[in-house]
Parts: structure tokens; C-alpha cells; sequence
């Protein structure tokens, strides 16, 4: 009996702890949130996002350029990864059991993990170091690199959800494979990938390591891709470390930026995949 | 001659998956155009220094020698520091998710350890500077004095170091090993604890039950996160203090490899500091490379012994993430 007793008692415990954990993990989340909101809501004027940055011991100013810097950047590695991620994405659902296909999707995995400061070095590599330049092309080029995976396996997932009862039908009514993938399913699970995609952008938009010495980093405004551009990240980073108040109430600002961009499309994309997944289920 | 519509769908169809293939393959290049690029541009550093590289201490890029040892036993040392806060962390959350929390709670749970690896690592970095490091500072100049002497907590109490570290990566590492270790534990078949509680186990023997039988799984889990730690940048820079030295001490200021590329890659003014900072890439590389390919084996292995009804992988969620 007092066996059993202990042994319940233990049961409880451990369960006790496990709940523990959860505490443990949302504490420094609530931590960060109430931080990021609390210094970067008191420092976020209309001036952050129309004003440009004010030379040392000026204050005021803003990261206009910066934004525009980051949107070109994510919009230059969309134009690589979208279409090399849905087409292999595409390929991975099409020929799923292949071993070709498995080599790959496990290849991509393995690419998701490499330290997005490697991919910065590659693209430095090959982009940077042939013609002595920062450029926001080889910026875009870094994070291009490391969306790749991302929306490969976001469009494999989401094409996988699609019945391939649909697949089927469009082959039974003779069309082409192309015509099954492209012109069924691929539509069919359009509002997932494309929310799959705005993810992924999100959270490209908040590297800062893969930027650092390839589109570097510009105190005015660009729109060149030849030329070294600001960012919303490596601004904030330059902000953090550097002796002024000013400037770090503003790295606080930027932050906020940052974090509010990636909450509400990983929010958005929640709430499309769970439609999704219960439009499919049955 | 005409060819047969059916001959002609056919022919459509190969070339369909030639095309998709291709890309699918750029996958795969892309991966090996990273090493070729990364050997061939530290080459000047390999054969210079040779394996001696890793086994010395010496970091003076004024004078031209290299040894990155400082930066290997960093990242080692705060990756271990992140897996021992975290893996008891992220188990706990993976068991009370999928086993104990009410049905209604367990998604937005989910959901809400999952934001932890949302947030950019420049974020975290931010908050490690303002926030915790004065508080670790804080505890550190608390520490009683007799407990100064071990060498673990020796050195002067900066605040940036080890311990802000390993710390601040633990909480980055949570997310990766949660998710995929709730994976694991939703993918052991429910006749494995029913067995349990036929044979009168508590609910906490029923659990572990499925966590042996999960075992491989969560050791991927875990080691995926390991991988997460060595490879993470931007946080770390901030607030481990960057300094190249080997030292037991959590309280000492060190450098990792990461950091160290992050921090002095646009200043290497010589082919020789540029060309030791990319071997650094380099091998940075082919650990998380091993790293990841393990721990997606481990994975795959366990989720294709439990042959779960759908064929899903483990590591959807956190791709999505």
C-alpha cells in the first residue's frame, strides 16, 4: 500500500515538474515580449519610420532606410527561393517515395540547420569577394539561400494535405502530370503556401549574421543593388552595441518592429494551415 | 507519323519530373557549393597552419598567428551549458503537452513555446544586453566569496559571459527540442501506455514507458538542438563577452566561433585573417552538418519503427516554425 502510495506520489510529482517546465519556458517569452513592447512602444514615433538616421550625438531620427533596405532584401531572396522551393517542393509531394526525393528532403533539412553565419560566408564568397563590394544582391543572395528549404518543405507539407484523390481525378480526365500539379494541386493548396512563404519571409526579415558582410550596412537611402544596404537588423545591432541612449532607444523600436512583423504572420499562418487542415481532414 | 496522345503524356510527364527534379537537385547543390566554397577559400589557412590551428591558444591577428582553440571550447562549452538547461525544459514541456495538459489546452501551448523560436536572434540579443546581463552581473557579485574560489564561478563579475550564454541559448534551443520531441512522444502508438496502465503503472510510468520506447526519437530531438546552439550567432556576440580564452570559469568573458566570425569577418584586412575566419566557417559547417544529419536520422528511424498511420516527418512543424 505505502508503496503504491510513493509510487503515485512520484507520478504526481513529475507531472508537477513537467508543468514546471512550461512556467519555466514562457517566463523568459513573457520576459521578452513585455521588454521588447514596453522599451520599443515608448520610443516608436511617426519620425522611426520616415526619418532616416541622424549623425552620432544628434538625436532623434529613424530607420526609414532601413526598412526599405529589409523589403528589398526579403523581396531579392523571394525572387531566388520562390520558385526554386515551390518547384522542388512540388517534386518532393509529386515523387514522394522515390529515393532521390527522400535524399533531397532530407538535404534540405539538413540545410534549414546550417548557421545562417555560414550562408553568409558562402554568399560573401560569391558575391562579395569577385568584386570587392558589398551589395544588397549579395544580401539578398544569403537569405534567398537559407529560404530555400524552408519553402521547399512548407510547399511538400501543405501539397501533402491536398487529397490525392484531386490528383487522381485530374489524371482520370487525361491530364499531364504538369497539369495535375500545377494547375490542380498547387492552387488547391495555395492559401497554405503562400501564408507558408509570408512565414518564411518573416523570418528571413529578422536575420541579422548572413547581412553582416554581405549587404553590410548604409547610413543613407538605396534603392542600387550593387551598393551596401541598410537593414531593419543590422541597424538594430549596431544600435544595441553601440555607448548611446539614443541609440539604443531605438534599437528597442526596431526590435518591436521586427518581433510585430513575425507575430502576426505566424499568427496568420496558424490560423490558414488549421483551416486548412480541418477543410481536408475529412 | 503522329505520335499517340498517350505516348506524348508520357513523354510530357518525364520531362514534368526532369524539370521539378532539377530544382530539386539545386537542393542538393546548393549544400555541396557551401563546402567546395567555404574549402576553397580557407585553404591558405589550411595549409599554413594545419591541424595545429585547432590545438592553439594564440589569437593575434596583428601578428599573424591563429589558433582557434579559444573559439572551439566556446562553443562547446555554452552548447553543453544550453543543453543541460534546456533538455529537462523542453522534455517537461514535450511530456506535460502531449500527456498531461487538458485537451483545450495543448495547441495553444504548443503554439506558445513554439513563438520562442520566432523571435529574431538580434531580439534576444537585444534583451540579453539590457536585461539579463545585469541581472547575471547581479548574481554574480552575490556570489559569496568562498564560492569565488571554485573555478567554476571564479573571475570578475562582468555579467557578459558564459553564463549569460549559455543561458540566453538554452531558451532559443527549448522551442527546436520541444516540438520535435512532442512529435516523437504523439507518434508512440497508444497501445504502448495502455499496456502500462493494464500492468497498473502510474501515469508517470506510463510516460516513461513511451519515452523508451521514443528513445531515438528524443535523442534526435535533443541533438537537434545542439545543433541550434553551435550554430547560433547573433545572441551570443552580444553577450558572452568575446574574448578568446579557454576557461572553465561560467563567470569568464569568452568567444565562441560563431562570434568571432560575426565580429571580426569585415575587419580582417589580410588573405590570412580572412582565410583562418572561413576555415572557422568551415568547420563551423561540417558540425552542424554531422549534427543535423544525425539527429534527422535518429528521427526518421524512430517515426519509421513506429510506422505511424500517415507518413509525416517529425520535423514538419519545426520547418514551418
Amino acid at each position: 500500500m505505502i508503496r503504491a502510495a510513493r509510487r503515485r506520489l512520484l507520478s504526481n510529482f513529475v507531472a508537477g515538474l513537467c508543468g514546471l517546465a512550461v512556467v519555466l519556458a514562457l517566463v523568459p517569452l513573457a520576459f521578452v515580449f513585455f521588454y521588447v513592447v514596453k522599451q520599443g512602444f515608448s520610443s516608436l514615433n511617426w519620425d522611426f519610420f520616415t526619418q532616416m538616421p541622424k549623425p552620432v550625438g544628434e538625436p532623434g531620427g529613424g530607420m526609414a532606410n532601413a526598412m526599405v533596405g529589409t523589403l528589398i532584401l526579403i523581396g531579392l531572396a523571394s525572387l531566388l527561393a520562390i520558385p526554386v522551393g515551390l518547384i522542388a517542393g512540388v517534386y518532393l509531394s509529386e515523387y514522394a517515395g522515390g529515393k532521390f526525393a527522400s535524399a533531397v528532403r532530407f538535404t534540405a533539412d539538413v540545410l534549414n540547420g546550417v548557421p545562417s553565419i555560414v550562408i553568409g560566408i558562402f554568399a560573401y564568397g560569391l558575391a562579395v569577394l569577385p568584386v570587392h563590394r558589398f551589395s544588397a544582391l549579395a544580401g539578398g543572395l544569403a537569405l534567398g539561400f537559407m529560404m530555400i528549404p524552408i519553402v521547399t518543405r512548407t510547399t511538400e507539407e501543405l501539397l501533402n494535405l491536398v487529397p490525392s484523390t484531386l490528383r487522381e481525378g485530374a489524371l482520370a480526365l487525361g491530364a499531364t502530370r504538369a497539369r495535375a500539379a500545377f494547375g490542380v494541386m498547387v492552387p488547391a493548396a495555395l492559401p497554405g503556401i503562400m501564408t507558408g512563404i509570408l512565414v518564411a519571409l518573416a523570418r528571413i526579415a529578422g536575420e541579422t549574421a548572413p547581412l553582416l558582410f554581405t549587404s553590410f550596412n548604409n547610413r543613407f537611402f538605396t534603392a542600387r543593388l550593387d551598393q551596401p544596404i541598410a537593414s531593419l537588423t543590422v541597424q538594430v545591432y549596431t544600435y544595441a552595441i553601440s555607448p548611446y541612449d539614443d541609440w539604443h532607444r531605438q534599437a528597442w523600436a526596431g526590435a518591436l518592429v521586427l518581433v510585430a512583423f513575425v507575430f502576426i504572420f505566424s499568427v496568420l499562418a496558424r490560423m490558414v494551415t488549421r483551416r486548412l487542415e480541418r477543410m481536408h481532414r475529412t | 507519323m503522329t505520335t499517340s496522345p498517350s505516348r506524348r503524356r508520357s513523354a510530357d510527364d518525364r520531362l514534368f519530373r526532369l524539370g521539378t527534379g532539377i530544382f530539386a537537385l539545386l537542393v542538393v547543390l546548393l549544400v555541396a557549393a557551401i563546402g567546395y566554397e567555404l574549402f576553397k577559400t580557407s585553404r591558405l589557412s589550411i595549409a599554413k597552419f594545419g591541424l595545429a590551428f585547432w590545438r592553439t591558444k594564440t589569437w593575434d591577428p596583428v601578428a599573424g598567428e591563429f589558433g582557434a582553440l579559444p573559439f572551439i571550447w566556446g562553443t562547446l562549452y555554452s552548447s553543453f551549458l544550453a543543453l543541460l538547461i534546456s533538455t529537462p525544459i523542453a522534455l517537461g514541456i514535450a511530456i506535460f503537452v502531449s500527456e498531461l495538459a487538458p485537451r483545450s489546452l495543448r495547441t495553444p501551448l504548443a503554439f506558445l513555446t513554439e513563438l520562442l523560436a520566432a523571435i529574431p536572434s538580434i531580439v534576444y540579443g537585444l534583451w540579453g544586453i539590457f536585461v539579463l546581463v545585469p541581472v547575471v552581473r547581479g548574481l554574480e557579485t552575490h556570489t559569496p566569496a568562498w564560492l569565488r574560489k571554485v573555478p567554476l564561478f571564479s573571475g570578475p563579475p562582468l555579467g557578459v559571459g558564459m553564463l549569460s550564454a549559455g543561458l540566453i541559448l538554452a531558451v532559443m534551443v527549448i522551442p527546436f527540442t520541444s516540438s520535435v520531441a512532442r512529435e516523437v512522444l504523439k507518434a508512440v502508438p497508444a497501445t504502448q501506455r495502455e499496456a502500462a496502465y493494464a500492468l497498473g503503472a502510474t501515469r508517470w510510468e506510463a510516460i516513461r514507458a513511451a519515452l523508451q520506447f521514443g528513445r531515438t526519437g528524443i535523442l534526435g530531438a535533443i541533438i537537434l538542438g545542439l545543433g541550434r546552439a553551435v550554430g547560433e550567432t547573433m545572441a551570443v556576440t552580444m553577450v558572452i563577452g568575446n574574448n578568446p580564452q579557454v576557461s572553465l570559469s561560467l563567470f569568464a568573458p569568452q568567444y565562441t566561433m560563431a562570434a568571432v566570425i560575426a565580429n571580426e569577418f569585415t575587419e580582417a584586412a589580410d588573405d590570412l585573417y580572412l582565410s583562418a575566419l572561413i576555415e572557422i566557417a568551415l568547420v563551423l559547417f561540417v558540425i552542424t552538418l554531422v549534427i543535423n544529419a544525425l539527429s534527422r536520422f535518429l528521427i526518421w528511424r524512430v517515426s519509421r519503427e513506429i510506422k505511424v498511420k500517415e507518413p509525416r516527418s517529425a520535423g514538419a512543424e519545426k520547418a514551418a516554425a
